[in-house]
């Protein structure tokens, strides 16, 4: 019989096209790509009279540094000439390659790990890649899905394979059912937390366990998305039928026999009885509350319930003075209660949680009730497909009629590279996945959360325990 | 891509651990669809004020550790963000190598893709080497042939790296020019995929 592999490993293998050099030369069947991050790799093909290989396993959108507002007046319209520069360059590239392309302003366009999905073009088994490090959101779909950096996108638009080393497993058990008003967003923070940013270096994670199985495919989306904030190379779940019905029916799926010749591929990506696993950690779900984080890296974790670390318990000088500078950033007390620290704004969106069931749980919590009136609060959806469907269910009005702005899609403030961003000394409780020094304004302070927690914080004009609304 | 072989230089300590690639380049410099230009926005929060004046105080802005080629810098070193500009702002300011006791995947991968070097030695030697690069205006030696670093004082540390790494940095290589020795392989894997997996197509 042959050896037991985890998920990982089949994928892997599947993909394995030759070694070179200590490195495996790695299939990668699709390529998602934005106006950020490819550039110099197109510059680069060109300097060198190389072309792109797959142009049709590779898909474009604008997401990085679109404005929420007014997309419909298309690339011109971009007030930035920074950002339209780089807008134009991506279409101009796309162009001449061949590659499909959801221009800004079309109803399909969005943020890139939103798109992928809910397009049908993130399947089980695929390896995914994007020069973004969140890439690791398909995984929820059982595939290999990895960001990387501009020089390796260039190698993937020449070759349509990338150069990698093997990574180890680590399996992630969450198991038990959770308490009402905890979620995938919780269970994220609690796994960066118990091990740390650095904590999943040199690893692939597979998160298995009663918990991951009962999650919706939105809510596994947000915990594979946030596995790179553990430093793993790669986060996934085994593809169940809760994968198969989220893929049925959408526009890249297949249809008819090809369904089911798909489906049967699909069902042999699982994690053997036996395999190795170099690393495992149990989370017992139902003893989680709602996470937000306190400092400026997103293990610094706490309940909402809890205080904020005081440096004075630390006895290591330098892990004291980093808790020291992170409480200095952020503006708050040593062992104060973190949800006693007042919000200026609310930030609901990005890849993270910006799909529909993240709008349905927020707008949940928003209905009938008043964001507080010093706080400036808005709602970005990942997808003009998201928004469609968020005014078709009447989320919008919710949203409105409580005073949130509703906003065009795209990354938005989850790193300020278009208007949106925060003022120094702002507090914002945002839905993304970076509470690093500056990353939503120079100056600005993040507080990780779920997108019902965003809400309550927004009602409070605190940081507040949604259970208690 | 130039070959890294020896590099005598200055060096600075960063104390810090978990330095992320928002602070090494922040996101108004990745409007750009260039690489070069981007040593301006290194540490950009960090060397300059609200008003862009330099921060005296900070490392990299004294006198004595100006022309610095080296950074020793806490753990977990590049986490964060996928963008490459963090390799091209370090070069482009003039940095060849970062000594830490851990780098971030994502990170290292990048940092190889351009020539830039990553030393990871135990915390102890970190530290050890930090402090004799508290004064700034000594000579460090890297030697990639030799895999050691030598600090002011004489007492020298080897490092390991990956065999294969270590050449690809000594030979400058292209890493797309050697993947495409290996098309005829692509092209096998693409048809037998075409035949069982008729579905993946666009
Ligand atoms: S929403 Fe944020 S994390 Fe996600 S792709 Fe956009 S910038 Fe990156």
């Amino acid at each position: 019989m042959a050896a037991a592999k985890t998920l990982y490993d089949k994928i892997w293998d599947a993909h394995a096209v030759a070694s070179s050099d200590g490195d495996t030369i790695l299939y990668i069947d699709l390529h998602l790509i934005h106006e950020v991050t490819t550039p110099q790799a197109f510059a680069g093909l060109r300097a060198s009279h190389r072309s792109v290989r797959r142009p049709d396993r590779t898909l474009a959108v604008a997401d990085h540094n679109t404005p929420t507002e007014g997309q419909s007046l298309g690339v011109a319209g971009v007030k930035d000439a920074e950002a339209r520069l780089q807008l134009q360059t991506l279409e101009r590239n796309v162009k001449d390659a061949g590659i499909e392309f959801f221009p800004m302003g079309d109803i399909r366009n969005g943020i890139v790990h939103v798109i992928g999905p809910e397009q049908g073009r993130t399947q089980p088994g695929m390896t995914i890649v994007c020069g973004d490090s969140h890439t690791s959101t398909h995984g929820a779909f059982g595939a290999l899905a990895m960001g990387i950096g501009t020089s390796e996108v260039e190698h993937v638009l020449a070759t349509q394979t990338l150069r990698q080393k093997k990574a180890k497993n680590f399996r992630v058990l969450i198991e038990g059912t959770p308490v009402p008003g905890v979620g995938a967003k919780d269970y994220a923070l609690a796994v960066i937390g118990a091990i740390g940013t650095a904590g999943g270096t040199g690893y692939a994670i597979e998160y298995a366990g009663d918990a991951i199985e009962a999650l919706s495919m939105e809510g596994r989306m947000t915990l594979c998305n946030l596995t790179i904030e553990a430093g793993a190379k790669a986060g996934m779940i085994a593809p169940d039928q809760t994968t198969y019905d989220y893929i049925l029916g959408r526009p890249s799926a297949p249809r008819g026999a090809a369904w089911e010749m798909a489906l049967s591929h699909w069902k042999t990506f699982f994690t053997d009885e036996g395999a190795h696993f170099d690393r495992e950690v149990r989370i017992d779900a139902s003893a989680l509350v709602p996470m937000v984080t306190w400092g400026t890296s997103p293990e610094d974790v706490v309940r909402i319930d809890g205080v904020v670390p005081n440096p004075a318990d630390f006895a290591d000088e330098a892990k004291r003075a980093q808790v020291q500078r992170a409480l200095d950033y952020m503006g708050l007390e040593p062992g104060q209660r973190i949800d006693q620290a007042k919000v200026d704004r609310v930030f609901i969106g990005s890849c993270t949680n910006s799909r529909i069931e993240d709008l349905r749980s927020a707008a949940g919590v928003a209905k009938g009730r008043k964001v507080a009136g010093h706080v400036y609060a808005m709602v970005v959806p990942g997808s003009g497909l998201v928004k469609a469907q968020a005014e078709a269910e009447g989320l919008d009005v919710i949203f409105k009629e409580a005073g949130f702005d509703w906003r065009e899609p795209g990354c938005s403030m989850c790193l300020a590279m278009n208007p949106d961003r925060l003022a120094p000394g702002e507090r914002c409780a945002s839905t993304s996945n970076r509470n690093f020094e500056g990353r939503q304004g120079r100056g600005g302070r993040t507080h990780l959360l779920s997108p019902a927690m965003a809400v309550a914080a927004a009602i409070a004009g605190r940081l507040a325990d949604v259970r208690d609304l | 891509m130039t070959p890294f072989t020896r590099l005598d230089a200055r060096a600075a300590p960063l104390l810090e651990a978990n330095i992320d690639t928002d602070q090494l380049i922040p996101k108004q410099f990745l409007k750009t669809v260039d690489r070069e230009g981007l040593g301006a926005g290194l540490l950009y929060e960090w060397r300059f004020d609200e008003q862009g004046r330099e921060k005296p105080e900070f490392v990299l802005n004294r006198p004595e550790y100006k022309g610095t080629g080296v950074l020793i810098a806490g753990d977990n070193f590049g986490c964060g963000s996928s963008r490459e500009h963090a390799p091209w702002a370090l070069l482009d300011y003039g940095i060849r190598c970062v000594i830490s006791s851990s780098f971030a995947d994502i990170f290292s991968g990048n940092s190889l893709n351009n020539g830039l070097l990553l030393v990871s030695l135990p915390e102890e030697q970190v530290k050890a080497l930090q402090d004799e690069a508290k004064g700034g205006n000594h000579i460090f030696t890297v030697d990639l042939e030799q895999q050691t670093v030598v600090a002011p004082s004489g007492a020298s540390y080897r490092f390991e790296i990956d065999p294969n790494v270590r050449n690809k940095l000594l030979k400058g290589l292209d890493a797309i020019g050697e993947t495409l020795e290996y098309v005829g392989d692509i092209t096998r894997f693409e048809e037998t995929r075409r035949m069982t997996q008729p579905w993946v197509s666009a």
